[in-house]
């Protein structure tokens, strides 16, 4: 069985500055795989690659399909929702109409589909009108979920999803993504800093350190791991 | 009693829907509404004065509009809007001689203001867009100075006359004769301005068009093709900026390469008084200058000849820019973390 979005020796630099040093990674679908490391290790960058907002070279497969020609609205029109660091929330906008913008590349009525992500975030129901500047920081996470999720994409990038959060809103929010993998099917690509939400969400996961792989296998494994145990979870 | 009025203000204060600064803003746009209500009605040269303002600022607020489309997506001002509209009027102009009627030829102008201005922004801009401010800029400069140059070498610069359908007769509303050119005007560059605003309020492009404005960076995640948007966006900067040109000439009289110099400055003081951002602020701008400065020069003929009208404007425009730079509708982030 091949993996629905495969990664093998990207390479990615931001002008001089060279981020990735050879990235391999496999994510199955179906599944929730989080890239873990410190700051700076390029994690982010790695998301970045895969929607084609940072110059990379190396192998990037999605659905057996070469996405290294594609940029980031070609990406989201092959069904990668890519939610970045700081939410890419439109905060002038209303809730609904980033809801519609989510959805921008389907075609056809919005309205099941509004339906399908009111039913999991009920309160943007409530809030449609409202503009989105004016939702607190978890809610305005919970829509950039929201958003990408209108896409029905086949993958969803998620970066970072508990920067600035309270830790109870960062554990609901996990509970959201595991219930739209498991019940929806979602795959999810997540970096996050926080290694003990994230290895519990996840099924596998990478762990990046200055540009490289230094570690991967399922959760279980790298929670059993010594090293990730002493240097991200803390015990 | 006053607890109760308190916490209703408190109320639609936490909704956004009232601060200071807006209050204030609404207070005065009131004042001035009720001033010239009451002018209107006590003078009939008052109320022609006013009319012609109006319908003179809606020309201006048209064209505002235009550089404010343009600002809100790339933050740049197009010096050459200006000409552009100049240049459409022209193209309005030679359709007619050609033999198309006035609205026909109205319409075709649209049309090719549409492509025009998409064009100039996929040929000329795109390629420096992502340079630096300062370079954009300068290329509208260089494009003011081309399209004056392209309209002299082919129309030469004398005096044309467009045939316009407005005619000189007059309606007739309790004494104070109103041209039917002025109606026309304002209903024109209304209906223009509805169609721009539903365009971006109700329809995928247009939502697409204001979040590539916004984030361009998020717009693209979520699959918009920012830079097609830009280039949509200064086509309508150039349909808007087209209904400018063909609504200024009546007032003219006659086209010639400078006619919308003089407009675009109004235009900049109007956008810069909306606050540059606010497309309502840029038509609200265009339509208060368009008032003032027909009452000024209307009524201080002696001492404030039409000769210092731009010169007024620049005045108006520096004084915003002193007290008050957000200017009358400026947006303010309203934004959590």
């Amino acid at each position: 069985m091949t993996a629905l979005l495969e990664l093998e020796d990207v390479e990615a630099r931001y002008g001089p500055v060279h981020v990735l040093h050879g990235i391999s990674l496999a994510v199955e679908e179906g599944s929730v795989v989080a890239v873990l490391g410190p700051n700076g290790a390029g994690k982010t960058t790695t998301l970045r690659a895969v929607s084609g907002t940072v110059r990379r070279s190396g192998s990037i497969r999605f659905a057996g399909r070469s996405l290294q020609r594609v940029g980031p609205d070609g990406a989201a029109r092959l069904g990668i929702a890519h939610v970045p660091e700081g939410r890419g929330t439109f905060s002038e906008l209303t809730v609904l109409e980033n809801l519609r913008l989510g959805a921008y590349t389907r075609r056809g009525s919005l309205q099941p589909q509004l339906e399908r992500v009111f039913s999991y975030f009920p309160f943007l129901s409530e809030r449609r009108r409202q503009q989105a500047g004016t939702l607190s920081g978890g809610e305005q996470q919970m829509l950039a979920l929201a958003r990408a999720f209108v896409l029905r994409p086949r993958l969803l990038l998620l970066d970072e999803p508990s920067l600035g959060l309270a830790p109870v809103l960062v554990a609901e929010l996990f509970r959201i993504v595991r219930e739209l993998n498991e019940k929806e099917g979602l795959t999810v690509l997540v970096v996050e800093q926080n290694a003990h939400l994230a290895l519990q969400a996840a099924d596998a996961g990478y762990v990046l350190e200055a540009g490289r792989v230094v570690l991967s296998g399922s959760s279980a494994e790298l929670r059993a791991d010594d090293s990730i145990r002493r240097s991200y979870l803390g015990y | 009693m006053a607890g109760a009025e308190s916490s209703a203000i408190a109320g639609l204060r936490r909704r956004g829907a009232l601060d200071a600064g807006t209050a204030t803003v609404w207070l005065v746009l009131a004042g001035a509404a009720i001033f010239l209500l009451i002018g209107c009605l006590r003078s009939t040269t008052f109320a022609g004065y006013t009319v012609q303002g109006l319908a003179l600022g809606s020309v201006y607020g048209s064209l505002a509009l235009a550089l404010v489309l343009v600002y809100r997506a790339t933050h740049v001002i197009n010096f050459a809007q200006g000409e552009l509209a100049m240049l459409t009027t022209y193209i309005a102009y030679q359709l007619m001689q050609w033999g198309l009627s006035y609205w026909a030829a109205f319409a075709a102008t649209l049309a090719i203001a549409f492509a025009l201005g998409t064009l100039l922004q996929v040929t000329l801009i795109r390629p420096v867009q992502h340079r630096s401010v300062i370079a954009v800029v300068i290329v509208t400069v260089g494009l003011f100075i081309l399209i004056d140059g392209i309209v002299n070498w082919i129309w030469g610069a004398d005096f044309k006359v467009l045939q316009s359908p407005f005619g000189f007769a007059s309606f007739d509303v309790g004494g104070v004769a109103i041209p039917h050119k002025d109606v026309w005007v304002i209903g024109v560059v209304l209906v223009s301005v509805l169609l721009v605003w539903g365009l971006f309020r109700f329809t995928k492009v247009g939502l697409g068009m204001r979040a590539a404005a916004l984030r361009p960076a998020a717009a693209a995640l979520v699959g918009v093709r920012v830079d097609s948007m830009l280039a949509i966006g200064w086509g309508l900067a150039a349909v808007l900026g087209a209904v400018a040109g063909l609504m200024a000439e009546p007032f003219q009289f006659s086209l010639s390469p400078t006619f919308m110099q003089p407009i675009l400055v109004y235009a900049f003081a109007a956008a810069v008084l909306g606050g540059l951002e606010s497309p309502a602020g840029a038509l609200v701008g265009g339509l208060a200058i368009g008032v003032t400065l027909t009452l000024i020069v209307g009524y201080e003929q002696k001492y404030i000849g039409s000769e210092l009208q731009t010169p007024f404007a620049f005045a108006v425009l520096l004084l915003i820019l002193l007290v008050k730079p957000t200017g009358l509708f400026g947006r303010r982030d309203v934004r959590r973390v």
